[in-house]
């Protein structure tokens, strides 16, 4: 009834060398991952004191070891994902081929970006975490590398706009096709978010560590560094939700409700950029007004996620209602479970779940004194993106990787197994986690070093280390079906994107249309990011430039 | 089914403004204060931060100092990897405010067990003021990566 809107009704399938592209995007990613994950397993013992990272040849200390697991698994990782996944979103939404050389740009400028990246951290020359906040410096390549990955992302929207643009000129009146506009608007968020983190890393941080500039302002950094430090959780979780939304509904045997709904929680991830203040909570010289005035706002972009819990839920009632599911919650265990992809990402919402709730709990401005950089941090976000994130790449990975290979999934029953044991896995680690953090157990801390120590840290540590290594082994069997799957699934045709079709069809009159006029929520979103950030950089500016840097820590 | 959905979202939209209700109730009544605007320290990349900091009320003297009958501020220099004094005897019940800065790269101070917990960022002194009520020895820590040895970066604060 509505599918046309969804995505284009063509059946249309992208040039085999574009798909290419998305291949080496994706399984560049995958390869990524699985060298975070190696660092994962160190960081997770550590906060049981076991000083694993002796045991990694050329790895000189815990902090090269943990800036390796956080730039490669947040930052490197899931620009590639996103920048290979969502490009397949948009063009089989918008049934049209993307601009070849566009993709092939964004891919190199990724790769050699990482490369750089990664030279600087495993030559012991950028052991700055993912934060890198200065006076902390790395070396130019770190910096530079980080510029190049961030460009790519823009050069992959810009390929995105283009071809909405092309789109929207051979279909005047239509709504933007559902999983289109999810893909466009997620890369538009982006693009304001990612403002931030340019300006710091290519004004500040690469002339500073090239010796342009002698001195670096630490608190203008940090505050550049979180404007885009918090919305870049929305540009890891809104690739995910476009699955969620647009074709869990379809795998499972459901439908999505609203294809309104759906199209508002996305704008209001584009309106409410301006939130990274909450990670400054403790810091000195940002007003204590402004730091509640960024708590409302926090609390506003919750919205859209309790939006998307029952758009995804109701999806997901449908199905297993169809199922033969009845009662309060009988419909729930009627889901197609023994999907990989379905049980994957569904779980990865769960986690989500007590995910969300703790980052709240973080935001929540005065409670920030008690958990601010303890365990509870990393517990919480290994629910969010450790979890909620990776759980359903490896989930998307399940449909994905026999898409663009052509060949089915190896061993699905063992895919399903590992989805539960990730799920396990992350609810034991992040359990001991907040639970050393409500006791003061400190996070980005070599704890199997250190010369203090408490009694609650204990069960805490121990509980972290079980946990994580359930989730290392998990994500070694994801890699075991990832691997096969590519060299030994059996050959099969090509099935389509599975994108789900909606109960209400967009709106063709009335205020829903226009929602499709993306530029009013640029705006909207410019104007508070100017009241959010404009009081505090016209207070602030110019640049304290000051402060000695500290080479190669 | 429309029904639901707006229930739903109603029902969202109050669970955050209670929320938020109870934020503001623990700040506005309760009085739970936060890091803010204090004091900055110029400088410029010619002259060592340090350098500066010993001139500088009150890091040219860190340590504990009464400032009124039961009432007490203390001064501390964190640098890597110690923090200056890191031995902090303070009297049980007295209100103690604690005015701390980094010499060098951005550090964590965290009192385990206590709302003492503050970003330490150079050129800018993080104050934050707490009631000890129970006697003990407190743990104090860095908790923001600050170098090879941030994790040897501790002190105590001693409560009688």
């Amino acid at each position: 009834m509505s599918a046309p809107i969804v995505a284009e009704p063509n059946g249309f399938e992208l040039p085999e060398n574009q798909l290419a592209v998305i291949r080496w995007n994706i399984l560049f990613g995958f390869a990524v991952l699985a060298v975070g994950v190696l660092f994962g397993l160190e960081q997770a013992l550590n906060y049981a004191r076991i000083d694993a990272v002796k045991y990694y040849p050329g790895i000189h200390s815990y902090y090269q070891g943990l800036t390796l697991h956080g730039v490669l698994n947040a930052l490197v990782l899931t620009t590639a994902f996103a920048n290979g996944f969502v490009s397949l979103t948009t063009a089989r939404g918008l049934g049209r081929a993307l601009n070849g050389a566009l993709l092939q740009i964004a891919f190199w400028l990724l790769l050699i970006g990482s490369l750089l990246a990664a030279f600087a951290m495993l030559t012991d020359h950028a052991n700055v975490l993912y934060t890198f906040y200065p006076p902390l410096q790395a070396q130019w390549t770190f910096y530079l590398g980080l510029a190049m990955v961030v460009i790519s992302t823009w050069v992959t929207s810009a390929n995105q706009l283009v071809m909405l643009r092309a789109w929207r000129r051979e279909h005047p009146g239509e709504r933007i096709p559902l999983m289109a506009f999810m893909s466009v608007t997620t890369y538009i968020m982006w693009d304001i978010a990612s403002v931030g983190l340019a300006v710091e890393v290519v004004g500040l941080l690469l002339p500073w560590s090239l010796g342009l500039i002698a001195g670096s302002d630490p608190l203008l950094s940090r505050t550049l560094f979180w404007f885009t430090g918090h919305p870049i959780v929305y540009f890891w979780l809104l690739p995910i939700y476009i699955s969620w939304y647009g074709l869990i509904p379809k795998q499972s045997g459901g439908l999505l409700f609203s294809d309104t709904l759906t199209r508002i929680a996305f704008l209001m991830f584009i309106v409410l950029v301006p939130v990274g203040f909450h990670h400054q909570f403790l810091d000195p010289g940002v007003p204590e007004k402004i730091k509640f005035a960024v708590t409302i706002l926090t609390f506003g972009i919750f919205f859209p996620s309790l939006m998307t819990a029952f758009a995804v839920m109701y999806a997901l009632e449908i199905a297993g209602r169809r199922a033969g599911g009845t009662g309060l919650i009988g419909w729930f265990f009627r889901i197609p479970w023994s999907n990989p992809s379905v049980s994957a990402q569904v779980l990865g919402m769960l986690a989500f779940l007590l995910g969300g709730i703790s980052g709240l709990m973080n935001a929540s401005f005065s409670m920030n004194l008690d958990i601010h950089n303890t365990a509870f941090i990393p517990g919480h976000f290994h629910l969010t993106l450790g979890t909620a994130v990776a759980l359903s790449y490896m989930g998307i990975a399940y449909w994905l990787i026999p898409y663009l290979f052509k060949r089915k999934l190896w061993m699905p029953r063992l895919a399903v197994v590992q989805a539960f044991l990730y799920f396990g896995g992350v609810l034991i680690f992040s359990r001991g986690m907040m639970y050393g953090g409500l006791h003061g157990m400190p996070r980005r801390t070599a704890l199997a070093l250190s010369t203090y120590d408490q009694p609650a840290w204990h069960a805490a540590g121990a509980m972290a280390a079980i946990g994580g290594t359930i989730m290392f082994i998990s994500a070694m069997l994801f890699f075991l079906v990832l691997v096969m799957t590519i060299v030994a699934g059996e050959r099969g045709a090509r099935e389509d994107v599975p994108f789900t079709a909606t109960v209400q069809a967009p709106a063709l009159s009335g205020w829903p249309v226009k929602l499709d006029a993306l530029r009013y929520f640029v705006v909207a979103s410019v104007v508070l990011c100017i009241l959010v950030y404009g009081p505090f950089l016209y207070m602030y500016l110019p640049p304290h430039l000051g402060i000695l840097p500290l080479r190669y820590p | 089914m429309e029904t639901y959905e707006k229930g739903f979202l109603v029902a969202s939209g109050v669970i955050l403004i209670a929320f938020l209700g109870a934020l503001a109730y623990s700040v506005f009544v309760m009085g739970v204060s936060m890091p803010g605007r204090a004091q900055m320290i110029a400088c410029s990349t010619d002259q060592r931060l340090r350098k500066i900091l010993r001139v500088t009320p009150p890091f040219n003297s860190p340590g504990v100092h009464q400032i009124a009958p039961g009432k007490y501020e203390v001064a501390v220099i964190g640098q890597t990897w110690s923090f200056t004094p890191d031995d902090i005897e303070i009297p049980l019940g007295a209100e103690v405010t604690f005015r701390a800065t980094s010499s060098d790269v951005i550090h964590g101070f965290m009192i385990v067990g206590t709302n003492v917990n503050m970003m330490l960022i150079p050129g800018e002194v993080s104050t934050e003021t707490y009631r000890f009520t129970r006697p003990g020895e407190y743990l104090l820590l860095c908790h923001e990566y600050c170098g090879r040895l941030h994790h040897t970066m501790s002190g105590k604060v001693v409560v009688k």
